[in-house]
């Protein structure tokens, strides 16, 4: 292998923190990072005690609700592990925001400090920890890639996702104009500007099919519930049985191109 | 309690920690070069050209009769200049006998407001230095060419020495001592008037000169 | 004029507002354009992302230093402005503002006043105010000048007119400028403004402009602009009234360079401005030319409410490039006058309330997807989606003593509260999120067809009929 050096340093033991999103919407999504995981000889362990990082009240407004709830994250990673997460925006919420949120209570901010140098964003973990290089197994095939605001502006791992995908040889990844600009998910702000967010997620649609890829790739589930919902949505407005723009979690995509006999 | 007191009182309860000043020097230490007179009247010139100014190289012999030639290409037959200065003098000197109206800026503005307005079509200023990095023009109007000198003519012909070219504003600023005193109105000129306020299109003259043209006296033309 | 765009709350009908530019498919075309023009040239400015994420430190530095000592910063201005013979003022309130530039007005008798670009002139209502005094202010910004013929507002902080064609220009000059007819080319367009504003110019009583930055050492009025109507204004009449609020200081004279620098690359992406101009006093006896009264006007109007909270206060630092707003999904969609505001984008969300206060501003918070492009451009690092959040809070939470803003609690609402605090309740409780995902996994069929806003233009939220958990257990 050429990535001895990584290898020596790579964890044994990983927590998955899933978040609600994943947990309840995108199931497949976090079955498919762990599989991923595991296949590179990683146990990973799903603290059951776990919820949501808190970030919908946290963003909305609502702090004290946000830090009862990350209270609770707080205690389920006892070890020291890394902390893998299957989305950008929650993952920047447990590294950058936790620590602000516990900033009155000292016991919880040594805690959240210790877990925020813990926390990967799905990936982050594989480039950046693994050195992983995907073995690509599938056919041509041209995908285009999402990255969440979060990703991209506080966590940093908007290359990571990039560099998997162009790590699969016969994957073309192409470009949407606008690629940096949101997708006008934004938690409760779809919900209290609908308007807004209706057209910037029709405008993100439509960039990403303007590109002809067969499918869109995320890392990030809160983006792909808006893209895929306005995709769908528009889609039934013109009849189509069939999905114009199909999408995933990259965790799936990944998972699915570097088994053996895989055709897509 | 006057409005300045509540205000000052306000900000004054406000706790506020103090913060370590910031070390401007350093910055510019670290991310700008310094360059030769060549290398700074290069960039200056690049610079200003991008910003549609007209950029003519002259030498201290040749300036006049170049600044003639620019006049009559653009069928200037009248120039605002300062005759108390010795750029001023010399531009008269050799414009007179080509038949180029020289007026000079020698009563106060009221006096003369809508002549200047109406009836100048271009002076001529020196510039007291340059800055390089943003293709900029320093003017400290004075008496002798006025503030509105080189901003009503809608042709303005600058006299630039380019030894006086300095790499950075902040360079510009502390090897000259502006902080020691400043003229009633200092000004940076990067270029002529110009606005995109219409569906982001440039277009030059909107209010200042529509045309800018630099002398750009080195040392041989 | 325009008796419409006034005196209204922002937050009422802001959704309503923000609908009409979104279905608008030519105005969507056009924002879009112009911020992509704006976005573009910006990029250009800054090649190398090291040099640019120092000065955006050494800027927020700067700002942060000066407003860490502001009140004697201001006395320090004040001293060596005067000393320089320019006249200082204060006023807490536009009203104050206002009484204070029409005062001047009254003393000279004046009937013209020629205006360089000032938000906070906006900001304070100038032009309504000399309109009812029987002054004629006239807009000279060309931008500025095409809104007001219009009867509108500016649309952005640096573009005014940006929400208009050329051809809607052209028609608007064809119809409001006497002897005028109908043309679409700019350049030509720009010279029917500079003919009519260069006779305004000319016998104006009273010059009046904004301030970029007022240098507390030297006693130093700065200006950016580059069309030249920003130095006429300042120059042309015999009196030039200087309108700024209190945070525009800097101590020392070289801390200009990098803000300037930091402005107008990220502003229009031009790496200096066609004119920088350094006022430092009215026209000394032996000058020919330049104003013989100098005014400045030192407004608060709520930066001193800003200023007393350690957060809220990097509000203040702002330099009023209008990046933010140019790089806002959020602007981009709706323009500057859905906001209602006079500062629109994301730094009208965060400075607007401190002028207005929470009770007229609620909503306004709410508009943004946290996406983070504002903060991420921002030349002097203000953490705009960190404020956004700080105001919801603000706003959302129950009425209590001593807030640290006006109309705090304004967007209070028991009921929202309510859930918010089951929703805390359950994600808080192993038990109970397992008890409530388990449901809605198993009846996630029965989920109604119509979820609100969310299915306006999605299809409808469905749990997975297995939870990971479920899938993990099975997998064993």
């Amino acid at each position: 292998m050429s990535e001895q050096a990584k290898t020596s340093q790579r964890p044994a033991d990983v927590y998955f923190f899933a978040t609600c999103v994943v947990d309840q919407f995108f199931p497949g999504a976090g079955l498919d990072a762990i599989t991923l995981l595991e296949r590179e000889g990683i146990r990973v362990h799903f603290p059951e005690e776990q919820t949501c990082c808190g970030q919908p009240a946290y963003t909305s407004g609502f702090p004290d609700e946000a830090r009862k709830v990350a209270a609770l994250q707080l205690t389920l990673f006892p070890n020291d592990w890394p902390v893998v997460v299957p989305s950008g925006s929650c993952a920047g919420m447990m590294k950058h925001h936790y620590p602000t949120l516990f900033a009155a209570d000292p016991a919880r901010k040594a805690q959240a400090d210790a877990l925020s140098s813990r926390i990967y964003e799905f990936t982050d973990f594989l480039v950046n920890v693994l050195g992983w290089q995907p073995e690509d197994k599938g056919g041509d095939c041209t995908v285009v890639l999402h990255t969440s605001c979060s990703a991209r502006r506080e966590m940093g791992v908007h290359l990571t996702g990039r560099k998997l995908l162009g790590g699969l040889n016969k994957v073309k990844v192409a470009q949407q104009d606008h690629e940096s600009e949101c997708c006008g998910f934004g938690g409760t702000f779809s919900i209290k500007q609908p308007e807004i967010s209706g057209a910037m997620v029709e405008d993100k649609v439509k960039s990403l099919k303007a590109t002809g890829a067969e499918r869109v790739v995320s890392a990030d589930c809160g983006c792909l519930m808006n893209i895929l919902g306005h995709a769908a949505w528009k889609d039934k407005q013109a009849g189509l049985a069939q999905p114009s723009l199909p999408g995933e979690h990259i965790a799936s995509f990944l998972l699915r191109r570097t088994e053996e006999r895989s055709s897509k | 309690m006057s409005a300045r007191d509540r205000i000052l009182a306000k900000l004054n309860a406000a706790p506020v920690l103090p913060k370590a000043a910031p070390d401007i020097a350093a910055w510019y230490q670290t991310h700008r070069g310094t360059e030769s007179t060549a290398e700074k009247a290069a960039r200056f010139r690049g610079c200003i050209e991008f910003a549609h100014a007209e950029v003519h190289v002259v030498s201290p012999a040749s300036w006049p009769q170049k600044l003639a030639e620019v006049l009559a290409d653009k069928q200037i037959g009248k120039l605002l200049v300062a005759p108390g200065t010795d750029h001023g003098a010399r531009a008269i000197a050799g414009l007179t006998s080509g038949g180029i109206e020289c007026r000079g800026y020698d009563s106060r503005i009221e006096a003369w407001k809508e002549e200047l307005f109406h009836d100048i079509p271009a002076s001529l200023t020196a510039a007291r230095c340059a800055i390089a990095e943003t293709g900029t023009l320093v003017l400290w109007p004075d008496e002798h060419e006025p503030r509105l000198m080189s901003l009503v003519p809608p042709v303005h012909i600058v006299l630039l020495d380019a030894a006086t070219t300095h790499n950075t504003f902040y360079e510009a600023m502390q090897s000259e001592g502006w902080a020691n005193g400043l003229p009633t109105n200092a000004l940076l000129i990067s270029g002529p008037s110009k606005t995109a306020d219409i569906q982001v299109t440039l277009a030059y003259g909107a209010h200042g000169p529509k045309e800018l043209i630099v002398l750009l006296m080195g040392e041989a033309a | 004029m325009s008796e419409q765009a006034l005196n209204f709350m922002p937050s009422e009908g802001f959704r309503a507002r923000a609908k009409d530019v979104v279905e608008n498919p030519f105005l969507r075309q056009s924002f879009r354009g112009a911020m992509d023009f704006l976005i573009n040239k910006r990029i250009t400015q800054f090649p190398d992302p090291e040099e640019l994420e120092s000065l955006r430190t050494l800027g927020e530095q700067i700002r942060q230093y000066n407003l860490g000592k502001l009140p004697s910063l201001l006395v320090e201005l004040e001293e060596n402005l005067t000393r320089n013979g320019i006249k200082v003022h204060w006023a807490e309130t536009p009203d104050e503002a206002n009484a204070i530039i029409l005062g001047i007005c009254q003393a000279h008798s004046a009937k013209l006043m020629v205006k360089g670009k000032s938000m906070v002139s906006e900001e304070i209502e100038l032009n309504h105010a000399c309109e009812a005094a029987g002054i004629d202010a006239m807009e000279s910004d060309m931008g500025e000048y095409i809104v007001q013929l219009a009867g509108e507002k500016p649309s952005h902080i640096i573009m005014p007119a940006i929400h208009k064609t050329k051809q809607e220009i052209a028609e608007l000059f064809a119809a409001k400028v006497p002897g005028i007819d109908y043309t679409d080319n700019v350049d030509e367009l720009i010279q029917i403004g500079r003919k009519v504003l260069r006779e305004k110019f000319l016998v104006a009583d009273i010059g009046l402009s904004g301030v970029n930055f007022a240098v507390a050492e030297t006693g130093t009025l700065c200006l950016v602009e580059n069309e030249g109507n920003g130095r006429l204004s300042t120059t042309a009449p015999p009196v030039h009234i200087a309108i700024t609020g209190i945070e525009k200081i800097v101590e020392k004279l070289d801390h200009v360079p990098p803000l300037l620098s930091l402005l107008t690359r990220s502003a229009t992406g031009q790496n200096i401005s066609t004119y920088f101009n350094m006022i430092s006093g009215p026209r000394k006896p032996h000058e020919k030319d330049g104003p013989t009264e100098v005014h400045l006007v030192l407004l608060d109007n709520g930066r001193t409410q800003a200023y007393a909270d350690e957060q809220l206060r990097k509000t203040l630092q702002c330099i009023r490039c209008g990046a933010c707003m140019n790089h806002c999904p959020v602007y981009t969609r709706i323009g500057g006058h859905a906001y209602g505001t006079t500062y629109p984008g994301p730094i009208g969300k965060i400075i607007s309330p401190h002028m207005l206060g929470l009770e007229a501003t609620k909503s306004m918070a709410t508009a943004s997807s946290l996406c983070g492009a504002c903060g991420e451009v921002c030349p002097v690092k203000i953490p705009i989606p960190e404020l956004l959040m700080r105001l919801r809070e603000e706003s959302f939470s129950a009425p209590h003593a001593n807030p640290a803003m006006r109309g705090q609690g304004a967007g209070y609402s028991a009921l929202v509260s309510t859930i918010w605090r089951g929703w805390a309740a359950v994600y808080r409780s192993p038990a109970l999120y397992r008890m409530a995902t388990w449901l809605g996994s198993r009846f996630g069929g029965l989920m109604p067809s119509n979820q609100g806003p969310w299915t306006s233009v999605r299809v409808p939220l469905k749990p997975a009929p297995k939870r990971l958990r479920d899938l993990l257990k099975e997998r064993g």
